[in-house]
This record gives C-alpha cells, structure tokens and sequence, in this order.
C-alpha cells in the first residue's frame, strides 16, 4: 500500500460523529438484531451502541461532495480515481481492520487517501483498472479504531455501479 | 469475558435475507449514505445497460456479517474482507456459510461465502476474529 495520495489526488479529512440513532438505523437496514446495536437499555450497550461491523461506510453522510449523494444541498461533483465518474466503476473489494471499538458517543476523525492503483488484463477481453481507497477513522482520543480499504475496479467500456 | 471454544471446520450457515426488496435497498441506501441511483431507479439501472435495480455490494457484505457477530458477538471481528462476485437482485435470497480455518491461540480465522438460491456465490471473504469477545468489553 502507498503511504500517500499521488499529489493530484490529497487526502481527504473530515469528521464524522457516531450517534446512537445512526447506528441502530444502520443496524436495521441489516436486519442486524444485535440488542448491542440496537438497544440503547441493554446492558451490551451500557457504554454506547457498538456499531454493526460495516456502519464505517456511512461516514459517506460526513464526508465533502461524497460522489454517491448527488441530492445534498451544494453537492458537486468530485472526480477522484476511485470515483471517476458516475457509472464508471464497479466495487470489487472491501476490508476492514478494526483495531480499537468504537461506540456511540465516539466522534471519529476520519482520512481518505488513494492506495495503490494497478491495471489487469481481463478473461473476458480488455483491460481492467483498479484503485484503492484507504479510510482511517481515529477516536477522539487519537486512536486509530479502525482501517477501511475499498477496492474499485474501472472496467474499458463497461457500466458500472459505481458503489 | 467467555472464551469460545472452538474447532478447525466447524462452521454456521444462516439465511441473512428471506427476500431482497427495493425497500430494503432504499432503507439501506438511507442508512449508509449510498444514494447511487442503480440501486432504487429501475429506469436508471436499465438506461446504463442492467436489467433493473440492484443491491449496494456493501448491502450484501452487511448481511454476511450478520453471521459473523451472531456466533462470536457484536465486537468480535479483527479483519473482515470481502470479494464481490455477483449482483444480488431483488427476489434473492441470501445465506451465509462462516467456516472455520484456522485457530490460533485467542483468535480463529474464517472463511466466508454468501449465496442466492441458485447457490450462486455473490460475496466470497475471510475474516479474523477474537475468541474472548462474546460481549462487548467494558469501558
């Protein structure tokens, strides 16, 4: 993985806030009925809901002209390799590594950089482009709680989802 | 804390989703941020060369997960990844089979695969997780 975003391409920071309400509808959006997650009186959750494994993903609420949610007041479009255009790439990977909790309550400082991009020759002719998109979420504290690497692949030619 | 004990093999397989309906899809969307249109606009998903609407890939690894913090509890995972190798179409049904591969001293490694009810794979990972985290630890 690259330590940094190519210089056309800086990294990203904003802030997201963990909220009790946004991790139990996220939670439900799942049907994940973890009482920790959903349950703000159970004893699971008695120092906050603990977000369902994959909530880091709705940081896309917080985060500036996300490319995803063309509606929001102001929005403009942000070209990005892993976001060059709508309809042009599809999600081919995602991991996380989770390093500290996280519970609601927590305000997470989050960082966005492109990774490391590559290109492969496809089994069904042409080529495919791939980029990473590396997102660190750090805690009020200045702990590095958890580490989300998105993996977008830009087929030639092909429609995509973009998502 | 509670260890799990476990053994290289064992493994669970759960339906994650009865059926996938565009409303699960919007809700998810609402939810996560996603507001990609070839998610909820059938007319959009066929203009770019789809047969309809379809699900976020982070729709499908969510429901996976489900399985994962069912058996091991909610603060469990160290690592999760995942491969998406199918779009899930509304009318799908998901199930979810974690196996595990490796046990390592406090932690186990699992291989993970979902399926719709053709048994098409359409999320194919891995993950890593703690065996002394059934509940969440205190603060």
């Amino acid at each position: 993985m690259a330590n940094d975003s190519p210089p056309d391409h800086p990294t990203e920071h904003f802030r997201f806030p963990v909220d009790a309400t946004s991790v139990m509808l996220f939670a439900r959006s799942l049907g994940d009925d973890q009482p920790a997650s959903i349950d703000i009186d159970h004893p699971d959750a008695a120092d906050g809901l603990v977000p369902p494994p994959t909530f880091f993903q709705s940081s896309a609420h917080y985060e500036p002209d996300y490319p995803l949610d063309t509606l929001r007041t102001g929005w403009k479009q942000k070209i990005t390799p892993r976001h060059p255009g709508p309809g042009k790439t599809l999600h081919g990977e995602q991991r996380f590594v989770y390093h500290h909790p996280v519970r609601s309550g927590d305000v997470l400082d989050v960082t966005i950089r492109i990774g490391d991009q590559w290109r492969k020759e496809s089994s069904r002719g042409g080529a495919l482009d791939f980029v990473e998109q590396i997102t660190e979420f750090r805690n009020q504290d200045g702990v590095l709680c958890v580490t989300a690497v998105n993996t977008g692949v830009i087929p030639e030619n092909k429609p995509g989802s973009d998502s | 804390m509670t260890d799990v004990q476990l053994a290289v093999g064992e493994s669970r397989t759960e339906v994650v989703i009865d059926e996938v309906t565009p409303t699960h899809l919007v809700r998810y969307a609402g939810a996560s941020g996603d507001f990609n249109p070839l998610h909820h606009n059938d007319d959009y998903a066929r203009e770019h060369g789809y047969p309809g609407l379809f699900g976020h890939g982070m729709f499908s690894m969510g429901l996976t997960a489900k399985v994962i913090t069912g058996w091991f509890g909610p603060e469990s995972l160290r690592q999760f990844g995942v491969r998406f190798t199918r779009q899930v179409w509304p009318g799908d049904q998901l199930t979810t089979t974690a196996v595990v591969t490796e046990v390592t001293g406090a932690t186990a490694n699992l291989d993970l695969e979902t399926v719709n009810q053709k048994g098409e794979v359409v999320v194919a990972g891995d993950a890593v997780v703690s065996l002394q985290t059934d509940k969440p630890a205190p603060r």
